[in-house]
């Protein structure tokens, strides 16, 4: 049986076969458990998401957040305890992997050890009884996008980690899917290659327009090639948006600690002053924290500031309109294109602060030396509120 | 001083084993050999002549056995496959965190002495034994139905007694294989069968090949079951090879019978890894 999802009017295009105007993957009321010693432990505890057509979307989120179990939803490998999954608008929660228009790239690859290049990637084609020419010519164009002509005879043991992944794509990317899931494929190359994968993946998304979902642990990856990102964590969506919003609004404490690195601070509303609330840490000292509605004086607040936004200054400044708190550097980390400085502060924990190397040859501060931290007040930025 | 003992080393190691397989393998395959070619009787001894037509006397005399136990072990072998895969199948993927005790469990006759084994399996298949009687009681076996001194009786124990030599290559073979590659078969719009018979079989056949080694040479050998189970027509070549040693001290045809066995063995092994393309095999089992 076939039903839509309650929220959007079925709408076929004719002519098309496909459901216009649905998301490419939607998770209505999704549960999944598992059993461990005759127990259910939640692996995914309430899940509503859509994904839109020919997006690249992330899940990211620390191992055990439930991003796996979810991507293997989608796929069919799992089936929801509770909830239902829908493809291009078609409920799919009863239909097995093998009749879902939807292919994988596995994180260790899962090639067939026991087939060449050229029978790997025509595997999909000959499933679904493609005419052996037919085959042959939509192989051929595929190695020829990842770059693989020449290597047809090969076997997977034969080929470096690079040359593995892109014959993983290659068999998955040949079949035309809906959507491509991706499980970490990127997590057992090295940098340089990661980073060289990283744009190639989405060139070929660009080229091939097909929804991908991608499940990391790296947040630096999820930042730089995803249209949105789901930051998952125990089971749960934390935040659902894109990379800028996620980084620069993260929505939790958890969220702010996950992606990048957040300085936070824990204070008390003293006043308000026109759409800006001030918190008073120490004698001369404040943040100051945009924040819409009331924010009542005496009110707690968390407010999160990314460590690039942070100026460092060796004596006080007398800038009335900036947030200032003082501190001892206890660390300076010279990292090239910036220094890194640790300053415990007066606000309590300890203070991280990027500084670009882009006019001083000569470290601003040294260790132990008292220093003043200011930054705007637009980049406080209240968690939870 | 050190480099000499670390070249020395391998040899040293090697030594205790090779020394043991000379005095105990190298040294009676040369008497058998030497055997083999002698002439005399048991009286008046035998005397090293070159004698190879006891080669030719011998096999024409028991080819008729030779054969049948060729067929014999292949059959084995064969029902040896089909018995061993699924077990090995399910102790592999649904095993769980058991999979020892079951594989301990499938090695557990291994404690009994395969003659008492052998010998309770005459019991069970005795014609008014536990198996036959109540079949023959309810009518569903005809009075005069017998099990015992048939070939099948024979295959069946050959069959019991090399079940784990089966269960266990196969085993490792699919115990080796990576869960995710089944998937990616199924993602790849491959039905569970489709899956079984693209991936996880041609991955299992390295253990498969091994299971015919471990089983098809000890079963065409051997001669308790054929003895104990058997009769006089099921007589296998392993049989004629123990009288003609132990009864009627006929040593030369006895070591003869002997040595072509293990030639036509021999053989047959080597063609048979040629024609599965082992060396491909074995490589990817390497993998």
């Amino acid at each position: 049986m076939t039903t839509s999802p309650p929220h959007h009017a079925a709408s076929v295009r004719p002519g098309t076969g496909q459901h216009a105007g649905h998301p490419a993957i939607e998770f209505v009321g999704v549960r999944k458990d598992y059993l461990s010693h005759g127990e259910a432990v939640p692996a995914v505890k309430s899940l509503d998401l859509a994904i839109g057509q020919g997006e690249f979307f992330s899940l990211l989120g620390p191992s055990g957040c439930g991003k796996t179990t979810t991507m293997r939803m989608i796929a069919g490998f799992e089936e929801p305890t509770a909830g239902k999954v829908f493809l291009d608008g078609k409920d799919v929660t009863d239909v097995g992997p093998n009749k879902r228009d939807v292919n994988m790239v596995f994180q260790s690859y899962a090639l067939f050890p026991h087939l060449n290049v050229l029978q790997n990637v025509s595997f999909g084609l000959e499933r679904k009884k493609l005419a052996k020419s037919e085959i042959k010519r939509r192989v051929g164009e595929m190695l020829e996008i990842v770059s693989l002509t020449g290597m047809e005879k090969r076997q997977p043991k034969e080929m470096s980690g690079g040359q593995q992944q892109r014959v993983a794509l290659a068999r998955a990317l040949v079949n035309h899917p809906r959507a491509l899931l991706l499980d970490e494929p990127l997590g057992a190359l090295d940098l340089k290659l990661r980073q060289q994968m990283q744009v190639e993946l989405k060139r070929i998304q660009r080229e091939v327009g097909i929804t991908f979902v991608y499940v990391t642990h790296d947040q630096g990856e999820a930042l730089t090639m995803s249209d949105r990102i789901a930051v998952m964590n125990s089971g749960l969506i934390e935040q659902l948006g894109s990379p800028r919003n996620i980084y620069e609004r993260p929505a939790s404490r958890f969220v702010a600690g996950f992606i990048g690195t957040s300085n936070l601070i824990d204070g008390q509303v003293s006043h308000v002053d026109g759409g800006v609330a001030v918190l008073d840490v120490a004698p001369g000292e404040r943040v100051l924290v945009p924040v819409t509605g009331q924010v009542q004086p005496g009110r707690a607040l968390e407010v999160s500031v990314r460590p690039e936004k942070i100026d460092l200054h060796r004596t006080m400044p007398h800038d009335s309109a900036a947030s200032i708190v003082s501190g001892v550097v206890t660390e300076v980390v010279y990292h090239g294109t910036s220094t890194n400085y640790t300053v415990a502060t007066s606000a309590g924990s300890d203070f991280v602060v990027f500084d670009q190397n882009a006019h001083d040859a000569e470290d601003v501060a040294s260790r132990g030396e008292r220093v003043f931290l200011t930054w705007a007040p637009q980049h406080s930025y209240p968690i939870g509120v | 001083m050190n480099r000499v003992k670390r070249t020395l080393a391998p040899y040293l190691l090697v030594l205790p084993g090779g020394l043991w397989l000379l005095v105990f393998f190298v040294v009676p395959m040369v008497t058998m050999l030497s055997l083999s070619l002698q002439e005399g009787d048991i009286v008046n001894g035998y005397v090293f002549t070159g004698h190879w037509q006891t080669y030719v006397e011998a096999i024409s005399d028991y080819q008729t056995q030779m054969i049948r136990s060729l067929v014999y072990g292949a059959i084995t072998s064969l029902v040896l496959i089909v018995l061993a895969f699924p077990v090995a199948y399910w102790i592999a993927f649904y095993g769980g965190r058991k999979k020892t005790t079951y594989l301990f469990l499938i090695l557990l006759p291994f404690f009994v002495s395969f003659v008492l084994r052998t010998i309770s399996w005459r019991m069970l298949l005795t014609d008014d034994g536990v198996l036959l009687h109540p079949l023959k009681e309810a009518g569903l076996l005809p009075s005069g139905f017998q099990l015992l001194g048939t070939p099948t009786a024979v295959i069946a124990g050959l069959v019991y007694n090399f079940l784990p030599f089966m269960v266990l290559p196969i085993y490792v073979a699919l115990e080796r294989i990576d869960p995710r590659v089944v998937e990616a078969a199924r993602d790849l719009y491959a039905s569970p069968a489709t899956a079984f018979r693209k991936v996880i079989f041609p991955l299992a056949l390295p253990g498969v090949f091994a299971g015919v080694l471990m089983t098809f040479v000890p079963a065409s050998s051997d001669y308790v079951n054929s003895e104990l189970l058997g009769g006089t027509s099921t007589t296998m070549i392993g049989q004629v090879i123990q009288s003609k040693f132990l009864h009627t001290s006929d040593y030369p045809t006895a070591s003869a019978l002997a040595f072509a066995l293990m030639a036509v063995l021999l053989i047959g092994v080597f063609s048979y890894a040629r024609a599965l393309g082992t060396e491909d095999v074995m490589k990817v089992a390497a993998r």
